[in-house]
Order: structure tokens, then sequence, then C-alpha cells
């Protein structure tokens, strides 16, 4: 019989956990070879007279770092950032707020998933970029037609893994509670919903992954006039207009910065909330 | 009630078993799936005493799991009644029984809430019906699970645990209601027969302290005879009660039963019955196949 004392032995340091990972370490040293390849294959021109396919026409790390550094100190960078996540951030939210919900909502009552379940289907196939003209239309400013269709990218994902996430529950954990005694409200609060947790974990991981890639294509496509404009997408967009390639890379690499911590901060929440999975 | 009466509360219920006796008086259950009618009992009567630990043996899918969904209140039935303690749960004019924490279940695949903790798992009944505050609950939880030697993982996640276990502490669960009848879908399928020979033990202790009435569905006969006062076998689909085999073996018992001549003469005998049964159920399988 198992003799561990619970909850004792977790309590070690995360970066002492880290620096003695040994994936950790593998990840880091991926990512150092792939900069040194990238390196070379830009610098093949320089160095051996003739230029390598495609990764020969893009700045080496080194330039690239070069020019980070440099914009770095221009507060207009940070403004990118800034309006973007913002974007990101109430688009993503308002999926949640208003998805979850829903989504439980039309798992638990036939009427109301007979009622919404169709029309939902027949509006989810539509890319979010399809909606971008429209909801110029719909909304008084441009910020909020990039809010809304980043809106609209993470919540049918939202929606469709809480669906089905509450859907797949199973029947004996609900018949178990009932024989226990507890209420319609018991079952909704500590069966539905926590049963529910992983999905809508992984639904906002995907959600939030789609977000950033319709925020960007909303920006690029807004062209940054005064209302609504800047953000990475306008950043990389407007470097490439104005041709200077070393700065579309750094927009680039911003990009999947900003995605990746995102996704951890999802993660770490997923963590937080779900104590029961993170034997895995 | 304080954590510390919770030996006194277990026994309160040992004295003398007067509660927990159910009748299934002709019942009858129909599925109608898309307008084929499935007969899965047909006019099955079992008399069961308070105390009782009854084990139904029969074919699989002859209508042990549905004779049970019908006591706990997951299906309705079709005709007939039954009664638990006198008064009736479902029958003429109320073909569902309310679902309640006087009659509990454990599943065949184990349901412990994976999210709770099994002391959590095990506290929810009286939270959710209220009998008590959740320290209360939490306190007497831990002492059960202590009672039952599993005070080690109380704060463990069921995932986090073995299938015994898991299984040991689903029972906790369904007893700290303090329920009439404990309902058993083939709780120890699947499980090998070492660890299922500490699950026979261990239920047979909570049941010489507890004396609740325990109705068992298996497929494993000696399990059956080891653990009964009564085996009956069904037949094959519709269910009826086809032979009843009484049990009259002094309890406490222990594993030196098993090599016994008495026991084995009762398996004998009930293998005998199930396996006509279980012949029968294959041929008419083969004729519908046809
Ligand atoms: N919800 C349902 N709808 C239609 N038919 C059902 C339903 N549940 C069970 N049946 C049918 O009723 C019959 C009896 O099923 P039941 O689950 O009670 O059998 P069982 O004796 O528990 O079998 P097993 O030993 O395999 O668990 C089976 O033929 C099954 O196919
Ligand atoms: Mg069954």
């Amino acid at each position: 019989m198992a003799q561990a004392t619970p909850n004792t032995q977790k309590s070690k340091s995360r970066i002492g956990k880290l620096v003695s990972n040994v994936t950790f370490w593998r990840g880091v040293v991926a990512i150092l070879v792939f900069l040194a390849l990238w390196e070379i294959g830009a610098q093949w021109k320089g160095w051996f007279g003739y230029m390598m396919p495609f990764v020969g026409k893009v700045a080496p790390p080194t330039d690239v770092i070069a020019i980070w550094m440099e914009v770095g100190q221009q507060p207009g960078y940070w403004l990118s950032w800034w309006l973007s996540s913002v974007r990101v951030f109430v688009g993503f939210l308002a999926a949640m707020i208003i998805g979850i919900p829903f989504g439980l909502a039309m798992a638990v009552n036939k009427y109301f998933r007979g009622i919404f379940f169709p029309p939902f289907e027949i509006l989810r196939p539509i890319p979010p970029l399809a909606w971008v003209p429209a909801s110029i239309i719909f909304w008084p400013t441009t910020e909020m037609s990039i809010m809304f269709i980043t809106f609209l990218g993470a919540f049918y994902t939202i929606v469709i893994n809480v669906l089905g996430g509450a859907r797949s529950i199973d029947v004996q954990y609900l018949r178990a509670a009932q024989s226990m005694g507890a209420s319609q409200w018991d079952l909704f609060y500590k069966i539905i919903l926590p049963g529910t947790l992983p999905s809508i974990f992984v639904g906002a991981a995907v959600g939030m992954g789609i977000t950033w890639e319709v925020v960007l294509a909303g920006e690029m496509m807004s062209g940054g006039g005064q209302q609504g404009g800047g953000g990475l997408g306008f950043f990389i967009w407007g470097s490439y207009m104005g041709g200077v390639m070393d700065q579309v890379i750094v927009g680039m690499i911003s990009i999947g910065v900003a995605g990746y911590i995102s996704s951890s901060l999802i993660r770490y929440l997923g963590h937080v909330c779900m104590p029961w999975r993170r034997m895995f | 009630m304080n954590t510390a009466s919770a030996q006194a509360n277990s026994t309160s219920s040992a004295d003398a078993a007067t509660k927990g006796a159910i009748s299934i008086r002709n019942v009858t259950k129909i599925y109608d799936p898309d307008g084929v009618n499935v007969l899965a009992v047909e006019d099955c009567s079992i008399e069961i005493a308070p105390g009782e630990v009854c084990m139904i043996v029969g074919p699989s899918g002859c209508g042990k799991t549905t004779l049970l969904n019908a006591i706990a209140g997951f299906h309705s039935i079709t005709s007939g009644q039954i009664d638990l303690d006198g008064e009736m749960l479902c029958g003429p004019g109320k073909p569902l029984a309310d679902q309640g924490a006087d009659r509990v279940v454990v599943f065949q695949n184990g349901a412990l809430f994976p999210w709770k903790t099994l002391a959590d798992n095990v506290a929810y009944g009286p939270i959710v019906q209220g009998t008590m505050t959740k320290a209360e609950a939490y306190g007497k939880a831990v002492d059960m699970l202590a009672e039952a030697g599993l005070s080690g993982v109380a704060g463990k996640y069921p995932g986090e645990v073995s299938s015994g276990m898991a299984r040991r502490a689903e029972i906790v669960r369904a007893l700290i209601n303090d329920p009439k009848v404990l309902l058993l879908d083939e709780p120890y399928r699947a499980m090998d027969a070492l660890t299922k020979s500490i699950m026979h033990e261990s239920l047979l202790e909570v049941y010489d302290r507890t004396k609740v009435t325990i109705f068992f569905i298996t497929h494993d006969l000696e399990e059956a005879i080891f653990l009964g006062d009564r085996v009956i076998v069904m037949t094959t689909r519709p269910a009826r009660t086809k032979k009843i085999v009484d049990v009259k073996i002094e309890r406490p018992r222990d594993y030196r039963l098993l090599s016994s001549e008495e026991f084995r003469v009762l398996v004998e005998e009930t293998k005998g019955a199930v396996h006509e049964e279980a012949v029968k159920a294959f041929e008419a399988g083969e004729r519908e196949l046809a």
C-alpha cells in the first residue's frame, strides 16, 4: 500500500526542477541548433559566394537580434504589443464568458440545443476573416470590429469543446451523484462543470491560438489608419511596405513569443484549476 | 453528529437489521428503443429480508442491471411493483422510483468523481443532502476511510490510487449515507483474484458491522456463495428467478470456507443452474443471428 503523504514533496523550487530537467535542456539545445543552421544558411553568400535557396534571402539571426535591440527602444513597437494583446484579451475573454455558458446550456437542455445548435452550425464554417467587411459595417469603430472577429475566432472552438465535453460526461457520475441526493444545481455545479473543465481548457488553448491568427490578419487588413491602427499585425505589414525585411522577422518572432506566453498562461491556469490531472 | 461518534454511528444500524426489506413483485420491464420492444424482465418476484445479502447471478444480458436500475430509480418499470420497507418505490401509477440516498449504487466501472480526492468523494453525500456541514462531513469521511484501511490515501485523487482502493473508497462513499440498501453491480469485475479476495474480506467486514441489506450482481459463482445469504439464479432474458440457493453458512466467514465441502457442493449446485441458462442464452443468440 502506498505510504506517500499527500502534498508534502511538491514544494521543490520550480527553477531547481527546470534546471535538472532533461526535457527542458533538450528544448534549449533544439532552439540553439535551429538558430545556428539559420545563421549559417543566411550567411552562406557572404562566406562562400553563392546564395542558399530560401534561407539565403532571410536576414541572419544576428542581424535580427541587432534590429530587435533597436526596435525595442522605440515605444511604437511596445505599443503594437499592447494593442494586439488587448484585442486578443478582450476578444478571447468575451468568447469564454459567452461561449462557456452557451455551450453548457446547449449540453444540458435539449430545447435550447434544438433552437441554437442549427444556426450555430451554419455560422461556424464561415471563417472569421470573412466577417471582416460585415463587421466593419456593423461596429462603429474599427477597433471594435477587430475585437469582434477575434471573439469569433475563439468562440466557435470554445463552444464546440464545452458542448462535446459536457455531453460526454459519464452518465454514471450523474447517477452516482443523484443517488446520493444531489439536487439539479449540485449536478450542474459539482459534476457537469468540473467534468467539463478539461474540455474547456482544450477549447481555450486552441481558441487562443486562433485568436492570435485572427487579430494579426485583422490588423493587416484594417490598414493601420487612425482608428484601430497599430498592433503587431500592422507592424509587420508596415515593415514590409517600408521594405524593412529584418523588422518583418522581428514582428513574426514577436507573435510567436506572444502566442507562447498566452498558451503557457492557459496551461498554468489549467494546472491550478484541475489539480486532479497533475499526475499526468 | 460529531466525528468521534463515527464508530457509534456505524454500529447503530448493526444491532438489529430492521430496515432495508426489498419486495420485488411481478416486475416486468420492456425497453422500447425505436419501436423495437425488448422484453428485459418478465414477471419477476424477489423478496429480500432486512439485512440480507442477496446475490444475483445469471447469463449476460438477461436483465440483472435492469432490475437494479429500477430499484435505484434510473429506469422506469413497465408493470409490477417494488417496495422498500413497505413503502412503494415504483409501481402502478408511478413507474419511476425517486432516486435517494437510502439506496446507494456502486457501479461496475467505478464512479468516484475523478476531480475530488477520496475524502471529498466520501464527504459528497452528506454535504449535498445538507445533513452535515462541510467540516463535519470531511472529518467523518476521513474517519471512515481510516476504518477501511485507507487513511494513507484519503487526500489522493482516484486516478492516483489502485482500483482496489478506489472500489473500497466507493463503498465507503455509499455507506456514509447510512443507506438502507447497497446496490452493487458487478463491483469487482475485472479484478485479479488476490485483489478480489481482499475486497471480499473488506466487504464482509463492513457487512458484519453494519448489517446493511446488499443487492449484489455478479458473474462469479464462488463470490456469490462466499458473500451471500441467498443466491438468486436468473433465467435468460426475459429475466425471471430460475433457482434460489440458500447459503446457510455461519458468519463471520473467512477464506478457509473456500476449501470446505459444504462450499463446493453449493457452488456445483449453482453452476448447474447457471450453465443451463447460459446455454439457452447462447442458443437464443444463434437463432437471432440465423
Ligand atoms: N436502455 C436500453 N434500451 C434498450 N434495451 C436495453 C437497454 N438497457 C438494456 N437493454 C437490453 O435489455 C437486456 C437486459 O440488459 P441488462 O443490462 O439488464 O443485462 P445484464 O443482465 O445486466 O447483463 P450483463 O451481465 O451483461 O451486465 C439486454 O438485452 C439489453 O440489450
Ligand atoms: Mg449488467
